[in-house]
């Protein structure tokens, strides 16, 4: 017990000092950026007292807007956790693109392309969902499937080409990248997929049956999705650490030529990775379009596939870590609107926040020297690993 | 010159590489220092060089203390040094390798190449190190590139000059003539600091030899003691350097070889159409100097290599052209080359090490089920068997010593049914007691009935183990000679130089 203790503060140390100096060089931009609190460089306690009450006021309002308001509860408590119900909608389909880099992260490769898998899985979601009437429950189910099944073989094609020519997956992910942003672009002007009346690129609402059912009933968007998240991390898991194929993945990851010397095929790993890597991904895509937006749009990926990457390095490539973090940024995402709209601080200020998180956590070194440490187990090698080709 | 080392101590974290340590190495004098992988002697040296710095004791020459804080102070001094892996630039001819670094121009910049050349002359002549300066240093064979760096060492006045394991890559005649350039230097008064772990080399050469173990020094003795001597001072206990090799049968062929090439990424052949064939109960070394084609035809016996062609027949069947899965599944063992690299994976347990090519098969999996129960149990097996010496089986690899990963590797290739196995240098940076178990481990594969094919690159152990011996050169097998060989005709051979007396 004693040594899981240890063992789980080990693996926190590092995020968790990495979140804390982000958290620290973000309040003094925000203190810095303040007018009111630039007025008063003149005397220095007011200075710092003016600094201290807009930081405070900056991170209140985050906390506000991600977790709880008492404002809110007007008849029960419940309701003031509103916005922690947003977080996790937001968290949802980070999550599932968060596993999908993870998982790749595993395996050695580094999957740039879930935001193109994560458009392919809206899509086959979306389409299964408004152009067929299907039972509750099986249309969910067919939906979903749908949208992991064209955005495994999305995901497929980069393991396959990679596997077969030794191509690299950052350059394939990243042009598949486009090729999936502008094909649904294609995709929402045609007659299929534009919905009727509209001229705008968006497609009709998928049907009742197959939307994901809500949670806290119809004043909260909170969704059934979380609980297909929370499955697929279970999931990932579960493959990596109890069957044989997540021990090839691992394998493979550690140290591909080892593994190929013991017979384990390389090409089969690359190529059954990036396909479960594009279903998960996909899966976000389809949850998304299922239990929020309905409808699937030109921009319904938004930058969920690229943040993705950042939320499994802060996760540590772990299935429960990748839950926290994508929940952390869900968190920030949602909070900071609260914060631009109470305070003036403006939104972007939590992407700066993101990218410090990151920064520190690709750069043990430095977060090592800052807090005297003697060693941390560092995710590093992780960072620069997927480029090894 | 004379240099001294008084209580030199140096540690990593827990662990003292070097436990003050003393040495006085004499004017003119070859000193030897003697001591198994790890034992220290690499840190002891690079302290010295000045590429690491030691926690306390002190650098004296000439009885003068010196501080030595890199590798330029050591050179100021006069100290000297030919690692075991060259620093030189292949494409470059042996004049710009020797000016790097102090280039001289003439006008205009231009490097003034003549100046280099005409201190190369002088050098070898002074020492009688041959060497072309125009020549481009990918084209010399490794011994005259060893010569190279060793007048790299001299052109910057070394007076006293460190050679670490020079004599790993030279073929026997080269390692000959290494041992008379050591000699001729310490006529003229060079001090030699000579690092090794071949016993027979420091009997032949050393007038001073210094045992190291575990980061201290465990005696000074002279040339003169016996080997088993020196063995038992390096190990800490008495060992056995020649394993019995008494009669025994020997079955009929179990692994064919017909008139195999293996090609790299360019279709430039690496091995050219060689035939052999391994008896069951029977070892079969592959000798050769390192670089001959071995390492590919090792890998390409379990279809490792991209490009094959010819025939390997296992036991009758056709393998060539088969996954690298079925392969070993047919029934090969095999222990590559770079345990690092090929052999396990550092981050994972010794659990997990000891399934990579068994993970797919009852009773380590049902379906896709992994059965963590089984893979403990059977682990804990292998971790006995093979002595095997770790706190944990759910020990991370990396945290073994090279013997106890070359034995993971083992337990792991010999837990499967096999008819032939397939050592590729097995030995290699291995300290004298893992060597003993791998060689014992050999053996009782052999007398089991397997056929063994064992590529080595150590003269000693090929002739203790083989019962044929196939020399390798240039992708050829140039001849395949009973192990009744004498060292200098199996040193011909590896060389080139083929015989009607050497062949049996």
């Amino acid at each position: 017990m004693k040594n899981l203790i240890s063992r789980i503060g080990q693996s926190i140390k590092l995020p968790g000092l990495s979140f804390l100096m982000a958290f620290t060089i973000t309040g003094i931009i925000i203190a810095l950026s303040d007018e009111k609190v630039m007025n008063k460089i003149g005397s220095p306690i007011e200075f710092l007292k003016s600094a201290g009450a807009s930081v405070g006021n900056a991170y209140l309002a985050l906390f506000q807007g991600s977790i709880y308001d008492n404002r809110l509860a007007k008849s029960n408590f419940i309701e003031g956790f509103y916005p922690f119900f947003e977080t996790i909608v937001t968290a949802t389909p980070l999550i599932l693109t968060g596993l999908s880099v993870a998982l790749a992260f595993k395996s050695g490769l580094f999957n740039i392309g879930a935001q193109g898998q994560f458009i392919f899985g809206a899509i086959g979601a979306s389409y299964v969902g408004f152009h067929f009437n299907l039972p509750i429950g099986i249309h969910i189910f067919a939906a979903a499937v749908a949208g992991m099944f064209l955005a495994a073989i999305w995901g497929g094609i980069v393991g396959f080409l990679k596997a077969r020519t030794g191509a690299h997956e950052v350059i394939l992910t990243i042009m598949l990248n486009y090729i999936a942003g502008y094909f649904i672009l294609w995709l929402l002007k045609t007659k299929t997929f534009l919905r009727p009346g509209r001229i705008d690129p968006i497609a009709p609402e998928v049907a009742e049956s197959a939307r994901l059912p809500l949670l806290a009933g119809e004043n909260f968007r909170i969704h059934a999705g979380i609980f297909i998240a929370l499955a697929a991390a279970l999931f990932v898991w579960w493959l990596l650490t109890k069957t044989t194929i997540g021990y090839k993945f691992r394998a493979v990851g550690a140290n591909s030529q080892a593994a190929r010397t013991a017979g384990i095929s390389v090409p089969f790993v690359i190529t059954a990775t990036m396909m479960i890597c594009g279903a998960l991904a996909g899966l976000g895509g389809a949850v998304h379009v299922l239990g929020s937006e309905h409808a699937l749009n030109a921009d319904v990926a938004g930058s969920l596939g690229f943040d993705a990457i950042t939320v499994a390095l802060l996760g540590r490539a772990q299935p429960l870590g990748t839950v926290f973090a994508a929940l952390l940024f869900g968190a920030l995402h949602t909070g900071g609107r609260m914060m631009q709209s109470n305070t003036g601080v403006p939104l972007d200020i939590v992407v700066v926040t993101q990218g410090l998180i990151v920064l520190f956590i690709a750069a043990p070194v430095f977060v090592r020297y800052i807090f005297r440490l003697k060693k941390l187990n560092a995710s590093a090698a992780l960072t620069s690993k997927g480029w090894n080709g | 010159m004379s240099l001294e080392l008084k209580a030199i101590t140096k540690t990593f974290g827990s662990l003292t590489a070097n436990d003050s340590i003393n040495l006085k190495v004499e004017t003119g004098q070859i000193h030897a220092i003697l001591g198994e992988n790890g034992a220290g002697k690499s840190t002891l040296m690079n302290i010295v060089y000045g590429l690491l710095r030691a926690d306390s004791g002190e650098i004296l020459i000439d009885g003068k203390k010196v501080e030595i804080s890199e590798p330029s102070d050591a050179l100021n001094v006069g100290i000297g040094m030919v690692h075991q892996h060259f620093m030189l630039i292949p494409v470059f001819t042996v004049a710009e390798n020797i000016m790097l670094g102090h280039e001289k121009s003439s006008k205009f910049r231009v490097l003034d190449l003549d100046q280099a050349r005409a201190a190369i002359r002088t050098i070898s002549e002074d020492f009688g190190l041959q060497v072309d300066p125009d020549a481009v240093v990918e084209t010399l064979p490794v011994g005259i590139q060893q010569k190279v760096e060793i007048i790299k060492a001299l052109i910057y006045e070394a007076k006293v000059l460190i050679l670490d394991e020079p004599t790993a890559v030279l073929t026997p005649q080269e390692t000959d003539e290494l041992l008379n350039t050591m000699r001729d230097l310490k006529s003229k008064g060079t001090s030699i600091i000579f690092i090794t772990h071949k016993l027979r080399e420091v009997r032949a050469v050393a007038d001073q030899i210094t045992i190291i173990r575990r980061g201290k020094v465990i005696g000074a003795v002279s040339p003169t003691t016996s080997e088993a001597e020196l063995a038992s001072m390096m190990v800490g206990r008495a060992v056995d350097l020649a394993p019995a090799k008494y009669q025994h049968e020997t079955g009929g062929a179990i692994l064919e070889v017909k008139n195999l090439t293996v090609r790299d990424a360019l279709g430039t052949p690496i091995v050219k159409g060689v035939n052999f064939h391994v008896n069951s109960g029977e070892v079969l070394a592959v000798a050769g100097v390192q670089g001959n084609g071995q390492s590919e035809l090792a890998r390409a016996l379990i279809n490792l290599e991209e490009h094959i062609e010819g025939s390997i027949l296992l036991d009758g069947k056709e393998i060539r052209g088969a996954s690298i899965k079925d392969s070993l599944h047919a029934g090969i063992a095999f222990i590559p080359e770079s345990r690092e690299l090929d052999g396990v994976i550092g981050s994972f347990s010794i659990a997990e090490n000891l399934i990579l090519d068994l993970h797919g098969q009852a009773p380590y999996s049902k379906g896709i089920n992994l059965s963590a129960k089984v893979v403990h149990s059977e682990a804990e097996k292998r971790v006995t068997e093979f002595d095997i010496r770790t706190q944990s089986i759910m020990d991370a690899v990396s945290t073994l010593s090279g013997g106890n990963k070359q034995k993971v590797v083992i337990a792991r290739e010999l837990s499967r049914p096999i008819k032939v196995l397939v050592a590729s240098q097995p030995t290699r940076g291995l300290d004298v007691g893992s060597i003993e178990f791998v060689h014992e481990r050999i053996l009782a594969e052999r007398d089991a009935g397997r056929g063994v094919i064992l590529f080595s690159t150590e003269l000693d152990e090929v002739m203790a183990l083989a019962d044929r011996i196939a020399v390798m050169y240039r992708g050829e097998i140039l001849d395949i000679v009973h192990s009744n060989v004498t060292r200098e005709e199996l040193g011909l051979l590896m060389a080139g130089v083929t015989s009607a007396k050497a062949g049996a």
